[in-house]
């Protein structure tokens, strides 16, 4: 599965211009809102005819200089933001429309018990909440045999407790459709949570994209991400749940030990790490509180954006993003290829941030 | 409330007039307003005065013009006379055409409001779902406007019943033939003693227009209840 995407289009403000790939998991599109973000999705959709394009999925060529495949020739499942039911059809309507035109999706049944709508079938979508209706348009696009899913921020419209009930239902249809998928976002905790892959957008521009672990803790996208949202994502695996509270989980370069960690024994994780919740010490810290310290080596080191500075960590071969200032760079003497001790504070790791994937 | 047989004549030909008109222009009524609404093309401010037209217009211009273009000496007259053997003027179906031109502007304007008020966003999202556009319209677009078609067309109706100058100008006054409600209501108030025989036509118009109304009400809700889904 390949999806290859090349568009350039003018806007009244700003001139998108973008190219990038995206291959088999979740590719995700981050930018901030206004970057073109839907633009995109909407072009590879087909609902919008970019001034220039050449859009391509396996060999089925939806946009170049000769053609325009139109939208209802594309077989790419769209989950919007507002969930667009029909509300004049019935959930179970709404479920079956693309059958109409043809479309022969497997395991209708499996999609109801996997989304959980299997007692919402003979409603109508003025009836159902938010969370419903969002679970509700995810089995739709599913059930037309998507190529392609497309998700455009599909968790904005969402409150707090929302989105996390639906986020456990992304996951499963994450490692159980085998559907490709381009997810658009502007949340940094989703993308961390959901993505295998990522593309940054600034400006109508790609900025970067690569695995999301590479991405994530690389120090060049500290801005585009935000001095707050940025961190590296771990990949560790639950080996035990003390009486505490506090269970412990192995990462490359040793052990955490986290709060509220739900997944079961064995199972595999990904934990973010905010750079600005990693300290660096010089030698192994003594008499220190924080329980979390990973031994390191420090990759790059990048200044320049205000007082901070971004420091890429190696960690057991896991990267790292460390975020300290200017004057403790200078003061510590730190430099490129230096040995120092990561200091993770415990309860620096969000719950949300937490993924029970088995992937 | 008893008619004579004259005004038997009078009110069958209107409610003729009135469900044929009505069928014939509803189809065309919802393709010129999904045109309106939906569509940009060159011309599209003059179709829109164009439709409107008959609105604006004295009717007995319009009725006037319609003599010019579709009596049987009129380039459309002769052309329709020949080629399906249809005569309009001074026939009822004179009064049918006479009553398309008059309510159609009532219709398209109807029928576009409802038209945008059907979110874009949820015909995109029926096309990524394998719908080609017809079928986006059939399925989606359709059956949430029912509402705006029913007022539409209980519009072009009662305007249809109702219609008198273009349709005495066009195809006049013949008892049996062309004379409509309002006509046979008009030729009896310019005979002395016409008056009982005038007001009876003049109720059963009132119950025409009611009937038609609360007819569609009843209908409209019915429909924007299913829609809705409560």
């Amino acid at each position: 599965m390949s999806l290859k995407v090349a568009i350039t289009h003018r806007f009244d403000s700003f001139d998108l211009d973008v190219g990038f790939e995206a291959g088999l998991g979740v590719t995700a599109l981050f930018g901030r809102s206004g970057a073109g973000k839907t633009t995109i999705v909407n072009a590879i959709a087909g609902l919008l005819r970019p001034d220039a394009a050449q859009i391509t999925l396996n060999d089925t060529v939806f946009n170049s200089a000769q053609t325009f495949l139109p939208a209802h020739r594309r077989r790419i499942g769209y989950v919007f933001q507002d969930a667009r039911l029909f509300p004049h059809l019935t959930v179970a309507e709404n479920l079956d429309y693309a059958g109409r035109f043809g479309a022969r999706a497997k395991g209708r049944t499996h999609i109801v018990d996997l989304l959980g709508i299997g007692d919402l079938l003979v409603r109508r979508p003025a009836t159902l909440s938010g969370g419903e209706k969002q679970r509700v348009a995810l089995g739709r696009a599913l059930l037309s045999d998507p190529a392609l899913l497309l998700m455009d921020e599909p968790l904005a419209a969402l409150d707090g407790p929302r989105k996390s009930d639906i986020l456990p239902y992304l996951d499963r249809l994450k490692s159980d459709t085998g559907v490709p998928i381009l997810y658009v976002s502007h949340a940094v905790e989703e993308v961390a949570r959901l993505a295998d892959h990522m593309v940054l957008l600034s400006k109508g521009k790609v900025t970067r994209s690569g695995p999301l672990f590479e991405v994530m803790a690389d120090p060049t996208a500290v801005p585009l991400l935000g001095v707050r949202e940025a961190g590296a994502v771990l990949q560790a695996r639950v080996t035990d749940h003390g009486p505490d509270g506090l269970s412990t989980l192995q990462v490359a370069a040793g052990t955490l030990n986290l709060l509220g960690v739900q997944a079961p024994i064995g199972a595999q994780v990904r934990l973010r790490v905010l750079a600005q919740d990693v300290l660096l010490s010089l030698e192994m810290p003594q008499g220190l509180s924080a329980q979390n310290i990973l031994p390191a080596t420090i990759a790059s080191i990048r200044t320049g954006d205000g007082p901070g500075a971004a420091i890429a960590l190696d960690a057991g071969g896991e990267a790292l993003l460390a975020r300290v200032t200017g004057r403790a760079v200078t003061s510590m003497g730190l430099e490129q290829g230096q040995s120092v001790f990561a200091i993770i504070k415990a309860t620096s790791v969000a719950q949300d941030a937490i993924s029970g994937s088995s992937t | 409330m008893s008619l004579d047989p004259a005004g038997w004549d009078a009110l069958r030909l209107s409610l003729l007039v009135g469900v044929v008109a009505t069928l014939l222009a509803l189809p065309l009524a919802i393709w010129v307003a999904w045109l309106l609404a939906r569509r940009d093309f060159w011309g599209k401010s003059i179709l829109n005065a164009a439709v409107h037209l008959p609105l604006v217009l004295p009717p007995v211009v319009t009725g006037y013009l319609l003599l010019i273009a579709f009596g049987r000496t009129g380039p459309a007259g002769i052309f329709l006379e020949k080629t399906f053997g249809l005569v309009l003027a001074f026939r009822w179906t004179g009064a049918v055409l006479a009553a398309i031109f008059m309510g159609f502007p009532l219709m398209v304007r109807a029928i576009r409001l409802a038209i945008e008020a059907v979110d874009p966003k949820i015909e995109a999202a029926a096309r990524t779902l394998g719908a080609p556009p017809v079928a986006v319209f059939a399925t989606i677009t359709l059956p949430l406007i029912t509402p705006g078609i029913l007022a539409g067309g209980v519009m072009g109706f009662a305007k249809a019943i109702g219609e008198f100058g273009a349709t005495i100008t066009f195809v006049a006054n013949i008892p049996g033939q062309t004379q409509t409600l309002p006509s046979a209501i008009y030729a009896l108030l310019q005979v002395p003693g016409g008056e009982n025989a005038a007001i009876a036509l003049v109720l059963w118009a009132c119950v025409l227009a009611l009937g038609a109304v609360v007819l569609s009400e009843w209908l409209a809700r019915r429909v924007a209840k299913r829609i809705a889904g409560t």
